[in-house]
């Protein structure tokens, strides 16, 4: 997978850091050739791809110099129809969780794994159903839209970013890992697409059942939806507050830790 | 390095005898967090401030020294600072905030503020944080039962609790009680067993009691941020210091202990991996 993306960026694995939020200020070396990128918007509510619309200060060099957007209803006006076959990609951003009875979603993601070298779930309805895990149909428009699934139920996923949203920071510094060929940054997120299973319940299960939870309260800070508070150091989910985001158990030290990025960031 | 990465070491202790008197040794955490408040470093902080019941702490969002100087002296036990940085920086609307973090806080913030995936602005305005030494902790259970039934005392007539020459020890009004420390020994939380940082290597700036005499604490300084606010919090007198190398029993002991710390992790790290558990370390 590495290898897949370095080529595809065109770039040797060149050490670069960055540096906390000022990543979406670091310089960034041009593309001898653009990637091509796709934003695919499925059962989602649009709060990822305004995550993403908030690094003005990146997007603007990086729509006109780093890479072309090829597809995307937001983004470039460009919606794949008959007459319109759907373009090649190198990267495909997937937004929203896939719904089993609409035909056209499934369409379109089965037509994007095939169009798109990269398959990103890019935020959690993507990458484990997140909150459209709680639908169980009979509402309008669409009473019969009942089944949603994250990508990798039907499809490859290559990589996942986790979050409900996506924050702006992870799209930019996942931007610049990425134009500067800083792979290892990514490690983590080529790990995550495998997991399609997290959420509150989750902790549990597996981090305190498992001997590991400290108590640090990383996960209830995490939490975008103050489900989770801590009671005597371990965290405790409300259910009626939970939307099965997985950003606790994304975020707590204990589910996996980079440890070698962070005494970078830090010049530790 | 078995200390981390370091720019340098001191012995330390703060100067406000209204700290002195209050913290646990010397009063680095507090003077370093009420300095860099006043100098406007900061605009809050959140540290582990009294509970409901003795030596139960609940993080605090401090905006004040005098808030900052309540929450002085070391409990041992639970206070889930990381989970109200969030209330620091959306309820507060604090820009810069700092706080206080034994090493797998810090992990956790770190983490965070590497891979920020759902933290929208948040891990960015944690910009201070003052790391201590911990070897373990442990839940308010452990210590309600080894204080009431090994030290037959009782945490509401507790004044302080400290580690110190391999004892626990505690201070009632009248006497002081102690355990050796290995009494204690299967009341920590399992989640510690793993852990490989004594001296909060992730952090700005760490200290703790160890390798300095009573009443001082030793420092490390890692950051460039933790470096020069505490170069300035001892120019201006906040904090005096003494060389290391004139202090006993120095950093050899502190060494020792984080040695032991990792390689008793590593011991049971190895053990887990055989059961099939899964480590992220």
């Amino acid at each position: 997978m590495f290898e897949r993306i370095k080529r595809l960026f065109r770039f040797g694995a060149k050490p670069n850091n960055p540096k906390n939020d000022e990543s979406s200020k670091q310089e960034v070396e041009i593309v001898a050739e653009k990637p091509k990128i796709g934003y695919i918007h499925l059962s989602g509510c649009t709060g990822d791809v305004m995550s993403l619309s908030e690094n003005y200060d990146i997007l603007s060099e990086l729509l006109t110099n780093m890479v072309d957007i090829v597809y995307g209803q937001t983004l470039a006006d460009v919606w794949w129809d008959d007459e319109n076959p759907m373009p090649e990609m190198d990267l495909a951003l997937v937004e929203g969780s896939v719904c089993l009875q609409d035909e056209h979603s499934l369409k379109e993601l089965y037509e994007v794994r095939k169009r798109a070298k990269l398959v990103c779930a890019f935020g959690s309805c993507a990458k484990n159903g997140c909150f459209t895990r709680f639908s169980r149909g009979g509402q309008q428009a669409q009473p019969k839209h009942e089944s949603f699934v994250p990508l990798s139920d039907l499809v490859q996923v290559d990589l996942a970013i986790p979050g409900c949203p996506v924050s702006p920071e992870i799209v930019a510094k996942t931007v610049v890992a990425l134009i500067n060929g800083d792979m290892d940054y990514l490690a983590p997120m080529l790990d995550l697409a495998g997991c399609s299973t997290n959420c509150g319940c989750d902790l549990q299960a597996s981090v305190v059942n498992k001997a590991l939870c400290i108590g640090c309260g990383t996960c209830a800070m995490a939490c975008p939806t103050r489900a989770l508070s801590m009671n005597e150091g371990r965290p405790e989910c409300n259910k009626n507050r939970c939307v099965k985001c997985g950003s606790c158990y994304t975020h707590c030290p204990r589910s996996w830790f980079p440890e070698d990025r962070i005494k970078q960031d830090l010049g530790l | 390095m078995v200390l981390g990465t370091y720019k340098e070491a001191i012995s330390a202790r703060a100067t406000d005898k209204a700290i002195q008197k209050v913290s646990q040794d010397g009063g680095i955490v507090t003077a370093l967090l009420s300095y860099a408040l006043d100098e406007k470093i900061i605009e809050g902080a959140v540290v582990a401030g009294p509970g409901d019941k003795a030596f139960k702490p609940e993080p605090l969002v401090a905006l004040t020294s005098d808030e900052i100087i309540s929450a002085a002296g070391t409990k041992y036990t639970f206070s889930p600072n990381v989970w109200a940085l969030k209330n620091a920086v959306r309820q507060y609307g604090l820009e810069k905030v700092g706080t206080v973090a034994i090493p797998c806080q810090l992990q956790g913030i770190r983490k965070t503020q590497s891979y920020p995936f759902a933290t929208r602005f948040l891990a960015d305005k944690i910009s201070l944080i003052v790391g201590i030494f911990c070897m373990e902790n442990f839940p308010y259970a452990s210590l309600e039962t080894f204080i009431s039934e090994k030290m037959k005392s009782s945490l509401d007539l507790t004044e302080k609790m400290d580690i110190g020459m391999g004892k626990f020890i505690t201070t009632t009004q009248d006497d002081e009680l102690s355990i050796p420390l290995k009494e204690t020994h299967g009341y920590e939380q399992a989640g510690c067993n793993i852990c490989k940082d004594y001296t909060a290597e992730l952090s700005d700036v760490s200290t703790g009691s160890v390798g300095s005499p009573n009443g001082w604490s030793t420092v490390l300084t890692r950051t460039d941020t933790g470096a020069s606010l505490f170069s300035q919090a001892v120019e201006a007198g906040i904090i005096e210091t003494k060389s290391m190398d004139d202090v006993k029993p120095g950093l050899g002991l502190l060494e020792k202990l984080s040695n032991s710390k990792k390689s008793s992790a590593d011991k049971e790290i190895t053990k887990r991996v055989d059961m099939g558990l899964p480590v992220p370390f």
